[in-house]
């Protein structure tokens, strides 16, 4: 049992950190590369048109995998900035911090497709749908995060201060999802289930799954390689830097 | 234990009394809250139907600024001039010290809101009802308000451009007040029971009286060391 | 080609979705290699200036 906590805060110290993500991130990120395309290729080529959205249902491959990615990165990125919180975990702290752009521009990329989803299935490019609205509120919390950790110089105080405004939000989360959920179904406004589609078809499904790997290994490789950036511009003082970065020059 | 209750009180009046010295400070809250409702009807029209059915959405969210607009206030001026260091070196538990604050700021803020809430509420064409169900809402909302407020006004203390920030990082977090407050008042309007709206209320101003002082707490100790 | 393009007719709503999440994904990409770029440059001088001054380096130069 000790001998595993040795080992965990090993992984955990910084240097260590830096190594590791530094060979990791370029396999998550041809993952995420052979991923794309094999998805796109079953997504595009192999899946038929839908009977009745035609074409446009394709748009749910990349929809659906990014509106899932914003979700799960803010509850990560909480996770993440508790345990930096709670156990000052240097690098934990790092990575809550280089989650919250990709989730952000996932959340982004969630409402902008779901937008042109809309369009022709919905007749309008925006609709206060309890999932569209959620999302544009997650964006805004991501926002709000990223605001909080730039607004304040010290780096120690700004991990901390914003760990505190992404639990807030986190156990907000649900709670204005289903407020959302519930506002909406009062209001009787448009809540087409485009996404629970009854019979998927394998095909379909399969793309779908694909997309969504890809997203998590481009999410991965994205934050490990922001991670490390974040990382030498808190430690640049450290021995450890000045060391492999003496060795490149 | 007499002595935690002897320091909460003292805290409490000390606020009071702060306030009373500073009055135009909670009036231009509420002057603020009265300005922009009343701007409404000159935005859309007059139309005494479309006022009313636009009424709960445009009270809830004037009371959503106009304590916005408070909050910034709210730690900054202990923190300035060191009695925030007081009360975070004071053996009291912070939390309930906190706790103490808030209710002193929604006694200053929250509370003129609800009260001339009905006032507002006959300007746009609300029944008697209705009106009850709006100051039922608020009453149980605006705590709401000021707690989770209190986390963004710990959150940016000391900060430059402060004020703004609270905004962005806290009106996201005010999404189900707003949702469950103006939807009580509707429910009544269109003739169902706002039992279930203010329920709602009530237990999320329970939740939110549980979680929001250990943050707040958190967050004053991050910021003032 | 041109019948796949089209996408029965929702090719702008098709494209426009995986054409805006590429450009989006590949910005971001971009912005992380320049910005290790700027920082290796910075690193590198700050280790230099260690060799070669054997004094602690200034962390904001």
């Amino acid at each position: 049992m000790a001998e595993q906590r040795v080992q965990w805060f090993k992984f955990a110290s910084p240097p260590n950190f830096y190594d590791l993500a530094g060979r990791l991130a370029p396999w998550f990120g041809g993952l995420a590369a052979i991923l794309f395309v094999v998805g796109l290729y079953v997504g595009f080529v192999l899946a038929p048109p839908d009977y009745q959205q035609g074409n446009s249902y394709r748009i749910m491959f990349i929809h659906v995998p990014t509106a899932w990615m914003s979700m799960f990165l803010y509850v990560l990125m909480a996770v993440y900035a508790a345990i930096g919180l709670i156990w000052r975990v240097k690098t934990a702290e790092v990575m809550a911090k280089a989650i919250a752009p990709t989730g952000a521009l996932f959340t982004f990329l969630a409402l902008w497709t779901g937008a042109l989803w809309g369009k022709p299935t919905w007749g309008t490019y925006w609709v206060w749908d309890a999932r569209l609205t959620s999302e544009l509120i997650l964006l805004f919390l991501y926002l709000g995060y990223m605001a909080l950790h730039a607004a304040i110089e010290d780096r120690q105080r700004a991990a901390n201060a914003s760990a505190i405004l992404a639990l807030a939000g986190v156990v907000n989360v649900p709670i204005i999802y289903f407020s959302v959920v519930w506002w909406n179904t009062l209001h009787q406004g448009a809540s087409i289930t485009v996404t629970s589609a009854p019979t998927m078809e394998t095909v379909m499904f399969s793309a779908l799954m694909l997309m969504t790997f890809a997203c998590w290994m481009y999410a991965i490789a994205v934050v490990l390689w922001r991670a490390r950036l974040e990382l030498l511009e808190r430690e640049r003082r450290a021995a450890w830097v000045l060391e492999r970065m003496g060795e490149k020059a | 234990m007499n002595g935690l209750a002897t320091a909460l009180f003292t805290l409490l009046r000390r606020d009071l009394i702060l306030a009373l010295r500073r009055r135009q400070d909670a009036l231009v809250v509420l002057g603020f809250f009265v300005v922009v409702v009343s701007l409404f009807p000159l935005g859309v029209g007059p139309d005494p139907q479309l006022l009313r059915s636009m009424a709960p959405g445009v009270l809830w969210v004037s009371a959503l600024l106009a304590t916005m607009l408070s909050l910034e206030r709210l730690f900054s001026d202990d923190f300035r001039d060191g009695s925030l260091e007081q009360i975070l070196l004071a053996p009291q538990p912070l939390s309930l010290m906190v706790m103490s604050k808030i209710l002193a700021h929604w006694l200053i803020t929250g509370l003129p809101l609800v009260l001339i809430s009905p006032l507002l509420g006959m300007q746009l064409n609300l029944d008697g009802t209705e009106i009850l169900t709006l100051m039922a809402a608020l009453l149980l909302g605006t705590p709401i308000l000021s707690l989770v407020g209190a986390i963004g006004a710990a959150l940016t203390l000391g900060l430059r451009g402060g004020g703004v920030l609270i905004s962005l990082l806290i009106l996201p977090l005010y999404v189900p007040a707003l949702v469950l407050g103006a939807g009580a008042v509707d429910a009544v309007m269109y003739g169902s029971s706002a039992q279930a709206h203010l329920s709602l209320m009530a237990a999320l101003l329970i939740l939110t009286l549980l979680l929001a002082p250990w943050a707040i707490a958190a967050a004053l100790r991050i910021m003032s060391d | 080609m041109i019948e796949f393009l089209a996408m029965g007719g929702h090719g702008p709503y098709v494209w426009g979705s995986y054409g805006v999440a590429l450009v989006v994904l590949v910005a971001e990409l971009v912005l992380l290699s320049r910005r290790r770029t700027a920082m290796n440059r910075r690193l590198a001088r700050l280790a230099r200036l260690n060799r070669e001054n054997g004094a602690e380096p200034s962390p904001d130069s």
